[in-house]
C-alpha cells in the first residue's frame, strides 16, 4: 500500500472535503490502484528524453503589458454571498 | 554558550508593470475596492490567464543585476490553500522551474570596510494575494472584509540562502536589494504600500555546530528598521530558549510592532501542505540567449558601479558617493550641478546637508525647487567670491521658498559681498572703538578675543563682509 487511509484523509481535509468511511476505503484503493499503474510507467527507459510539464506543445503564449476595462461598478460582487461598501463580506478570519 | 545566527529572507518585490500578470486589470493602488478586478482574476470558472510579456522582461532584469542564471525553461505551479484573499483557491506561482537560480547580493559592511556575499537560492515570479480588512471605520468588525485589486498583481519573490548572519547584514541586504530594483525601475520599493516586502527565516546554532538549528519564520515587518528590531528580538528570544533547555519549536511568527516581540500565529502545520503541480492553464516559458542579452542591453548603471565611479571620477569620499548614489535620481542631480561647473565636494556638502534636509524621498528630487543650476548658480558666485558663504545659506533658503534664481535673489536683497577695503575699514574701526575692552585683552595676548571681533564685524555687516579681507584687515588694525 503506498497510500494509507490517513493520507487520504489528510488531503480530504485539506480540499475540503468530507467523506463517509467507506468512500475513505474506496478512494484509498482507486488511488492505490493508479500509484501502481504509474509504478508501470516508472519502469519505461526514458534516458535523454526530456522532462515535459506541458500535454500541449507550445511555449511563450504573452499578451502586452495594457491595462484593459475592469468590469464595471459592483458587477464583480454580483455573485457574493455578502458584500458590503464594495468588498466581498467573509466570516472574520482571525489574524494568526 | 555562544551561538551564531543564521538569517535567509524572502523578498517580495512588486513589479513596475501597468496591468496585472495574468488578466488586463490595472495595478494602480488605492483605487475603490475591487474597481480593477475580472473573471480572471476572481477566479470565475473558465477562464484563462494569459502571461504579461513585461513581467517576463522585468524579472529577467533583476536577475541579471543579481548575477543570476536565467533557467531556459521554466514554469508556473499552482500552490494550493484555502484563505479568503485567494479567489481561486491556488496562487499561480513557480515552484520546480522558477525563472532564475543562483546569483548574489554583495554586501558591504562597517563603511565599505568588509565586502560580503549573500548567495541567492533563486528569484520567481508569482502573483499577489487580495487585502482583507478587518475593521469598518477603525473598529475591528465581525466579519472580514475583502478587496481583490491587489490579487493578480505581479512579484518577484527573492530567496537568499541562509547566509545572513546579524540584523545589520539583514538590513544591509535590504537597503542593497531594494536601491539596485529601483535603479532598474524593476519596483518602486514602497514598503508602507506594500511593493516591497520581506519575511526572514531565523535559527540559532552553537558557534561551529555543522548542522543549522530549528528555524523559525517572521512575518509582519513592513520597513527596514522593523526587519533589523524583529530579528534582534527573535535572536534574544532563541538564545535564552536554547540556554534554558528547551526547544525552539518550527513555526510562523508575527512581529508585533506595538510591543516590539514576536508572537507565535499558531497556525495548523498541515496547512503548509501546498500540493505544488504544474498549472495546466500556462504552457511554458523559453527563454533564449537573444532575449536575454537584449535585456542585458537596457541595464543601467548600477548602485556600485555608479558608487566607485563618483569616488574615482569626482576625487569623492566613499561616505559622500554611497549617500549620493543611493537613488538614481539624486545622483543625476549632483552630476548635472557639478557639469555646470561648480567643485564636486563642494556640491556633495550641500545636497548631503542642506537638501537631504529639504528632500525626506530623494527620488523626489525632480520636484525641489532648487535645481540644479540654481545649486550651481549659486555656488559659482560663493567661488567668485559675490556673496560669502555664509550669505549661501540665506540665498538657498530664499530659492527653496521662492524657487528664484540666486541672481535675482542676490540682487533684490543686496547681498553681495563687501571686499572693498575702505568700506570694511571703517566697519572695523567701529567695533574696535565699541570694544576697547577686548582690544587691549588682545594686545595682552589673549588671542581667542579674535574670532569675537571677527563675528562683531560680520554683525555689523550682516554677514556680507569678506571675512578673509576682514581677517586680513583686523589683523594689520591691532598691530597697528
Amino acid at each position: 500500500m503506498k497510500i494509507t487511509k490517513h493520507d487520504v484523509e489528510h488531503v480530504a481535509r485539506l480540499a475540503r472535503l468530507r467523506f463517509s468511511e467507506d468512500q475513505l476505503d474506496l478512494f484509498t484503493d482507486q488511488l492505490n490502484t493508479i500509484l501502481t499503474d504509474f509504478d508501470k510507467l516508472q519502469q519505461l527507459d526514458t534516458t535523454g528524453v526530456e522532462p515535459s510539464t506541458h500535454a500541449a506543445n507550445l511555449s511563450n503564449a504573452f499578451r502586452d503589458d495594457q491595462i484593459r476595462p475592469s468590469l464595471a461598478g459592483e458587477e464583480a460582487l454580483k455573485n457574493a454571498p455578502a458584500h458590503e461598501r464594495s468588498c466581498f463580506k467573509v466570516p472574520r478570519i482571525i489574524e494568526g | 554558550m555562544r551561538y551564531e545566527t543564521i538569517i535567509g529572507l524572502e523578498v517580495h518585490a512588486q513589479l513596475l508593470t501597468d496591468s496585472k500578470i495574468f488578466c488586463g486589470c490595472s495595478t494602480r493602488f488605492g483605487e475603490g475596492p475591487n474597481s480593477n478586478t475580472c473573471p480572471v482574476c476572481l477566479g470565475m470558472p473558465g477562464v484563462l490567464p494569459v502571461l504579461n510579456r513585461k513581467v517576463v522582461e522585468l524579472t529577467i532584469k533583476a536577475a541579471l543585476a543579481a548575477n543570476c542564471q536565467i533557467v531556459r525553461y521554466s514554469q508556473f505551479s499552482r500552490k494550493n490553500y484555502f484563505y479568503p484573499d485567494l479567489p481561486k483557491g491556488y496562487q499561480i506561482s513557480q515552484y520546480e522551474l522558477p525563472i532564475a537560480r543562483g546569483g548574489y547580493i554583495e554586501l558591504e559592511m562597517d563603511h565599505g570596510q568588509s565586502k560580503k556575499k549573500i548567495d541567492l537560492n533563486r528569484i520567481h515570479m508569482e502573483e499577489d494575494a487580495g487585502k482583507l480588512l478587518h475593521e469598518l471605520d477603525g473598529v475591528p468588525a465581525d466579519h472580514s472584509y475583502v478587496d481583490f485589486n491587489r490579487t493578480g498583481v505581479p512579484l518577484i519573490e527573492i530567496v537568499s540562502e541562509p547566509h545572513i548572519n546579524t540584523p545589520e547584514e539583514a538590513g544591509e541586504y535590504l537597503r542593497i536589494l531594494r536601491s539596485m530594483l529601483q535603479y532598474l525601475e524593476v519596483c518602486d520599493g514602497n514598503m508602507e504600500q506594500g511593493s516591497f516586502r520581506c519575511d526572514a527565516n531565523i535559527s540559532l546554532r552553537p558557534k561551529g555546530a555543522p548542522v543549522l538549528g530549528t528555524k523559525v519564520e517572521i512575518k509582519n515587518m513592513n520597513s527596514f528598521r522593523n526587519v533589523m528590531r524583529a530579528l534582534e528580538y527573535e535572536t534574544g528570544r532563541q538564545s535564552s530558549l536554547l540556554e534554558s533547555g528547551e526547544k525552539i519549536l518550527q513555526e510562523t511568527r508575527l512581529w508585533d510592532v506595538n510591543q516590539g516581540i514576536t508572537e507565535s500565529m499558531r497556525s495548523k502545520e498541515e496547512a503548509h501542505d501546498y500540493r505544488y503541480f504544474p498549472d495546466p492553464d500556462l504552457v511554458p516559458l523559453v527563454i533564449d540567449d537573444a532575449w536575454i542579452d537584449e535585456i542585458r542591453s537596457t541595464l543601467p548603471e548600477l548602485p556600485r558601479e555608479k558608487k566607485e565611479r563618483f569616488v574615482k571620477e569626482y576625487a569623492l569620499p566613499e561616505y559622500d558617493a554611497a549617500i549620493l548614489t543611493a537613488t538614481r535620481q539624486l545622483a543625476d542631480y549632483f552630476e548635472e550641478c557639478v557639469r555646470l561647473g561648480p567643485q564636486p565636494k563642494v556640491v556633495s556638502n550641500w545636497i548631503m546637508g542642506d537638501i537631504l534636509r529639504h528632500v525626506p524621498d530623494t527620488r523626489d528630487i525632480s520636484q525641489f525647487p532648487v535645481t540644479p543650476s540654481h545649486l550651481a548658480e549659486m555656488l559659482l558666485m560663493v567661488d567668485k567670491g559675490t556673496i560669502s558663504g555664509k550669505i549661501a545659506k540665506i540665498v538657498f533658503e530664499e530659492m527653496v521658498a521662492s524657487g528664484r534664481m540666486p541672481q535675482f535673489i542676490v540682487a533684490e536683497k543686496g547681498l553681495v559681498q563687501v571686499s572693498d577695503e575702505g568700506a570694511l575699514e571703517k566697519a572695523i574701526q567701529e567695533v574696535l572703538n565699541a570694544n576697547a575692552d577686548q582690544v587691549e585683552q588682545y594686545r595682552q595676548g589673549k588671542e581667542k578675543v579674535f574670532g569675537f571681533l571677527v563675528g562683531q564685524v560680520m554683525k555689523a555687516t550682516k554677514g556680507k563682509a569678506n571675512p578673509q579681507v576682514v581677517n586680513e584687515l583686523l589683523k594689520k588694525m591691532l598691530a597697528g
